[in-house]
């Protein structure tokens, strides 16, 4: 199931960011095809999220670069990385609480109707489209009037990935999405992962969990000390081999006696 | 914690669901309803005085100016800032047109933007100093403020009162429209416009929008394509202009600049802001809130007065008023979150 043919939605190149005398990646290179979806795992600091603000233009890069569709393209913000439908969705959220759900997923993207010349927000619009997305997505909540402050953490999660998702995104990028879900929610995530890798959506997932990992991905990748370590199919990894990545081993043998300490 | 015994479980929830339920009609209609509570105290208290046109008219060009100060400090705490200069930009403002107006350099009508102007470019240097300088809070920098506008008001006017204001800037403080069986003043019409102008742009516009998601999480807003800084710049300016506009009601009222002017009114308008139900960590509140809350601070000033309350009693009472406004806010927040 190699896709080498193909162009990738989106490809970074070389990425090295450094904090000061930090160095968070060095060299290191993605590729996501559409409909996919690719895990990212690593230990703490390994640089997953580091990676992940890049292709959502929350960080800028010290070096290397980023493709969209097999074009070049320089984030200077969020916005501009919104503008070409890659999206993310951060592990704390990011959701304004004191803000009603359809204000939440239309932030910095209001619904506007042209009074000469002012342009207010249209309220009917937005309630109405922030309804029928979160219908398509068979996310259920009382009323988008609902402040988001109201809703429980899946809930929370769902409406973050219904903002990330209402703009025709090409790509979605999720940090630990079910880290702080309780177990039945976890599932819903997972299946509505599954649902946009079946849109077309390409999606980016990082966990933790490897049940996760196993259950939605196609591809796997390890990063490692800021750098690249290993990546193959989802087919052809078992989750000690995965394990093993994390701890920075590719030798099996060292991995199961690594496993065996731990466990 | 003691094993709570299924019966208190289910009154204490049921206690817990009805106080949860109440918390938003109090939310809505609590400030409106100080207000009926005073209407109905003034006109118990002075039947003959209270209620009377002559006595009611008055109140807009008492309050004009701390309303307009009010409007801007709300768009600023909206966005969990504050701005302390607002007192000091009054006075600038409104010593500049003094000077200019005694200097005659200017056409009498062109010096009515002039304090607005003024206003904006201490709420311009404000609004850089939180973002380009980055300073740690906007307490730090519209302290300095503060004191650099008032120092400056001072220098510019010899820090003695000058009097003598052109005709524009006394109608707008000042006159009145002669409806027929009465009189409407000029102030509240300037008080109205701004309000509504104010409502239409945090209500419906997506700046407005994003004031308030910058209140509630700037790193939402920021991540979801706003304009973080930008936006809170134009919330200082704001804040600025209507800081400019108070000034110059004063003069305009009074006919005069006078340096004395405008000192703690920042404290008042952050009063007002907060007994009309904005939360001091932002994001909420609305310009009706804001508009009851100025009317709180005028109308219990007015009874006060009717009744010859001493004016230290006032400070005590709106002192009260203050902190049982917040204390709703806390009683929300509790109920909100749902977590407590």
């Amino acid at each position: 199931m190699t896709r080498e043919n193909e162009v990738p939605v989106i490809e970074a190149r070389g990425i090295s960011k450094y904090f000061g005398a930090v160095t968070a990646l060095e060299n290191v290179s993605l590729k996501l095809y559409r409909g996919e979806v690719l895990g990212v795992v690593g230990d703490n600091g390994a640089g997953k999220s580091t990676l992940m603000k890049i292709l959502a233009g929350l960080y800028p890069p010290n070096a290397g670069e980023i493709f969209v569709e097999g074009k070049p393209v320089h984030f200077r913000s969020p916005k501009d990385a919104r503008d070409m439908g890659i999206e993310m969705v951060y592990q704390d959220l990011a959701l304004a609480g004191n803000m009603r759900i359809d204000e939440n997923i239309f932030l910095g993207r209001e619904r506007t109707r042209r009074f000469g010349p002012f342009k207010f927000i249209d309220n009917a619009a937005s309630l109405k489209q922030a309804k029928e997305h979160l219908d398509k997505l068979k996310i259920e909540v009382k009323s988008v009037r609902q402040r988001v402050e109201e809703l429980s953490g899946g809930q929370r999660q769902a409406v973050a990935i219904a903002r990330a998702t209402a703009f025709d995104a090409k790509v979605v990028i999720m940090d630990e999405p079910t880290a702080a879900l309780a177990v039945k929610e976890v599932r819903k995530v997972l299946d509505l992962i599954k649902d946009l890798k079946n849109h077309g959506i390409g999606v980016i997932l990082i966990s933790h969990r490897l049940d996760d990992i196993f259950y939605v991905c196609d591809r796997v990748m390890a990063l490692f000390h800021g750098r690249n370590f290993a990546e193959a199919p989802l087919s052809e990894v078992t989750r000690n081999d995965v394990i093993g990545w994390i701890m920075g081993n590719k030798s099996p043998v060292a991995q199961a006696a690594k496993i065996f300490d731990l466990n | 914690m003691a094993a709570a015994t299924p019966e208190t479980m289910t009154a204490g929830a049921r206690e817990r669901s009805l106080r949860v339920r109440l918390i938003p009609y109090i939310d809505r209609f609590g400030i409106l309803f100080i207000v009926l509570v005073m209407l109905a105290v003034g006109t118990i208290t002075q039947p003959e005085v209270f209620l009377t046109w002559r006595n009611l008219s008055n109140l807009p060009g008492q309050n004009a100016a701390l309303a307009a100060l009010a409007m801007g400090m709300f768009v600023v705490i909206v966005t969990a800032g504050i701005d302390l200069s607002v007192g000091s930009v009054l006075v600038l403002a409104m010593m500049t047109t003094a000077v200019l107006a005694r200097e005659q350099v200017l056409p009498p009508l062109l010096l009515v933007p002039i304090p607005i102007l003024v206003g904006m470019l201490v709420g311009l240097l404000n609004g850089l100093g939180l973002t380009v300088l980055r300073l740690p809070h906007p307490f730090i920098v519209t302290l300095g403020t503060l004191n650099i506008a008032r120092g400056v008001a001072n220098l510019i006017s010899g820090g003695v009162p000058i009097s003598g204001m052109p005709e524009p800037v006394r109608f707008l403080g000042n006159g009145s429209f002669d409806l027929q069986f009465i009189q409407l003043p000029v102030s509240l019409v300037v008080i109205a416009v701004l309000y509504v102008g104010f409502w239409l742009f945090l209500q419906y516009t997506r700046t407005g929008r994003h004031l308030y998601a910058i209140g509630g999480n700037p790193q939402a807003a920021r991540v979801s394509g706003v304009n973080v800084e930008r936006t809170l710049v134009l919330a200082y300016v704001l804040s600025g202009a209507t800081a400019g506009l108070a000034g110059l009601l004063v003069a305009g009222r009074t006919n005069s600049g006078f340096p004395n002017a405008g000192i703690g009114a920042e404290l008042d308008a952050i009063s007002a802001v907060i007994i009309g139900g904005a939360s001091f960590f932002g994001g909420r509140g609305s310009v009706l809130g804001v508009l009851a809350g100025v009317l709180v601070i005028g109308l219990l000033r007015n009874i006060l007065n009717l009744n010859n309350v001493p004016v230290f009693w006032q400070q005590v009472l709106i002192g009260v008023v203050i902190i049982f406004a917040v204390f709703l806010d806390v009683l929300r927040r509790r109920a909100g979150s749902g977590n407590e």
